[in-house]
């Protein structure tokens, strides 16, 4: 509260939160200056992100897959990519500067991130002209198509939170259980499992 | 020091000598002669121990050396954007000791002189500011037990039971006592403008983790915190600063924090869009699903701890919690929940953090389909897992807070199972 304020620390320069700040939002607010092209971020993409993400966005290994996969978000086991999934294009640019590529961030420079922002589009369809050029001043009339379907949570209407009543406590169910799954047949648990084991389900990323 | 330094063979000649059915007996058994480990003077009780200068920093006994964290390789593509596991299944009471607790980082450990580090506070502020760790030192502080549990806890038993063990299926979890500051205390010190109406924190490490936080919380109950436990943070856990965000999902917690921006809307970052939003069977997904619902796990016995002692006196031991406060009661059920009986709430009961419950009865040997029930002081009950799945189907990957099965087997055996 007013009066309270103990004068601890010191501004902060422009420079400094230049330096830190560089996340953007949806609606364009904190993009640089810069721009760059489809082809240009096929370059840039060939030579720092494919041996992982592979060459067309479909993913080595476990490695994240980047495009693709539109179509399937009802499928028994959903393909979510920038493509099929990502609402804003302004996470693609934020999160490639911030965090990529995996071991070596921060160090493309703006209209890399701009030229591989193009690419990725490519990849997922979006664009499909290889002149295509991303720029600050064209960058937020890029939708991306899975924009319109995110809600906000509404785990609260959820009928077994919502009636919020006492549960049973005897002879709740007929019958004797019956076991309808095993871990123990999956047989992937660490302390058990063999090399070659494979999940059944998803994992956590 | 002696020749022969190792009680447990010693012991065990000694009992030899004096018939192997003492051995079988074990310390519980009938001895013709008593138990030796009795009867025996034994080298602890004769020689002496080590000194004080021996153990500047104590570690845990070697007997306890099968109690630690550990990783599900398949899990993630990578050992540095990974997580691992809390030993749930050998820990009791509430408090997590820091060395297990679980880890998750997106880009490694960051290792981080505390004279180094800076916390920028930037955006829409009447004045920007930069801290030390110093600065930070000088601020009045708040002492909170709180639970962190990852959201993506539980998440590989959405399709059915496939992680043989609590450690597993539950131990995204810790529940330390966190030092620090009021985040509210140290925004104001900015001056958070009227427009202001949400946060983004942002982390020092390669991954450089960001997450939009409503003002609303970050001005409630959200925490600087730079101890757990007692001393400073461990380096896994956001050495020298972390943020503390009560009752919400691990992944808002930022680690190593750097800075924290206010701004008048969210900023939709990575870990908010593609990752911690929640998919449903139309197709549509759930954004900001902050809050962990109320939740619990039987910890002992499990899988990894199976009945060793045959019939007669158990003790079912577990762990509950909710994000939205206490937890009022636990239910426990040994026939998969055709029945419950009221378990005993033991420890604090303190709002967002773990609760310890117990229910002892006399086994007799059958088997049994071991579940446990949370009901919060909100009045949500624990769901079981087929009524999540019935609302969100199997794709969700994030906040299974369903009811867990255990089968026993007549041997004391255990399973993690699904029943219907």
């Amino acid at each position: 509260g007013a009066g309270k304020h103990l004068k601890l620390g010191r501004a902060a320069t422009p420079e400094e939160i230049a330096a830190w700040d560089i996340d953007v939002r949806p609606d364009g607010l904190g993009l640089p200056e810069g721009r760059g092209t489809v082809a240009h971020g096929m370059e840039i993409y060939d030579e720092n992100c494919a041996s992982c993400h592979g060459d067309f966005g479909e993913a080595v290994g476990r490695w994240p897959v980047l495009a693709g996969g539109q179509g399937t978000l009802q499928a028994e086991r959903p393909e979510k990519t920038i493509g099929s999934y990502w609402p804003y294009l302004s996470t693609v640019y934020d999160y490639v500067r911030r965090a990529m590529p995996f071991g070596n961030a921060r160090s493309l420079s703006d209209d890399d991130v701009y030229a591989l922002t193009a690419y990725l589009l490519y990849l997922n369809d979006v664009v499909t002209d290889e002149e295509f050029e991303l720029s600050k001043e064209n960058f937020t009339e890029i939708q991306l198509p899975n924009e319109p379907n995110f809600i906000d949570d509404d785990r609260r209407e959820e009928p077994f939170y919502a009636e919020k009543k006492e549960p049973c406590m005897e002879n709740c169910r007929p019958g004797k259980a019956e076991i309808s799954m095993h871990a123990a047949i999956l047989d992937v648990t660490p302390e058990d499992a063999g090399e070659d084991d494979q999940p059944a389900g998803g994992g956590i990323d | 020091m002696k020749s022969d330094t190792n009680p447990t063979r010693r012991s065990f000649l000694r009992a030899g000598l004096a018939g192997g059915a003492a051995i079988a007996g074990g310390a519980g058994g009938a001895f013709a002669a008593g138990d030796p480990l009795i009867t025996e003077i034994q080298d602890w009780n004769r020689y002496l121990g080590e000194g004080v200068d021996a153990r500047p920093y104590g570690s845990p006994s070697q007997f306890e050396a099968h109690v630690v964290r550990k990783n599900v390789p398949w899990l993630t593509s990578d050992a540095v954007s990974s997580i691992n596991f809390t030993p749930l299944h050998e820990l009791d009471g509430i408090v997590t000791p820091s060395g297990l607790c679980f880890e998750r980082h997106h880009g490694g450990i960051a290792e981080i002189d505390p004279a180094q580090h800076r916390l920028m506070i930037n955006g829409m502020v009447e004045k920007p500011l930069v801290f030390t760790m110093a600065d930070l030192k000088r601020f009045p502080r708040e002492n909170k037990l709180y639970f962190l549990e990852c959201a993506a806890n539980s998440g590989m038993e959405w399709r059915g039971a496939q992680l043989n063990g609590c450690q597993y299926t539950h131990g995204m979890i810790h529940c330390v006592m966190y030092s620090g500051v009021p985040l509210r205390t140290i925004l104001e010190e900015a001056g958070v403008k009227p427009e202001g109406k949400w946060l983004l924190a942002e982390g020092a490490d390669a991954s450089a983790m960001t997450r939009s936080i409503p003002l609303e919380k970050a001005m409630d109950d959200c925490m600087v915190a730079f101890g757990m436990n007692g001393e400073a943070l461990r380096p896994e856990q956001g050495y020298p600063i972390r943020l503390v965000v009560p009752g919400w999902e691990g992944n808002m917690w930022v680690k190593w924090l750097r800075r924290l921006e206010i701004g008048d809307e969210p900023w939709h970052q990575r870990e908010e869009t593609s990752k911690y939003t929640d998919l449903l069977p139309n197709g549509k997904a759930r954004r900001f699903t902050y809050v962990m619902d109320v939740k619990s796990v039987i910890t002992n016995p499990s899988p990894q701890a199976p009945i060793t002692h045959g019939k007669g006196p158990l003790v079912i031991s577990g762990l509950a919690w909710s994000g939205n406060g206490r937890i009022k009661r636990v239910d426990v059920t040994t026939d998969g929940g055709r029945n419950w009986h009221t378990a005993r709430i033991d420890g604090p009961s303190l709002p967002k953090a773990l609760h310890r419950f117990y229910y002892e009865f006399e086994w007799d040997g059958s088997e049994l389909f071991l579940q446990s029930r949370a009901i919060d002081e909100d009045g949500f009950v624990q769901p079981t897992k087929d009524e999540l799945r019935s609302v969100r189907g199997t794709n969700s990957i994030y906040h299974n807070n369903g009811i867990q099965t255990w089968y026993v087997n007549k041997d004391g055996g255990i399973e993690n199972v699904e029943i219907s």
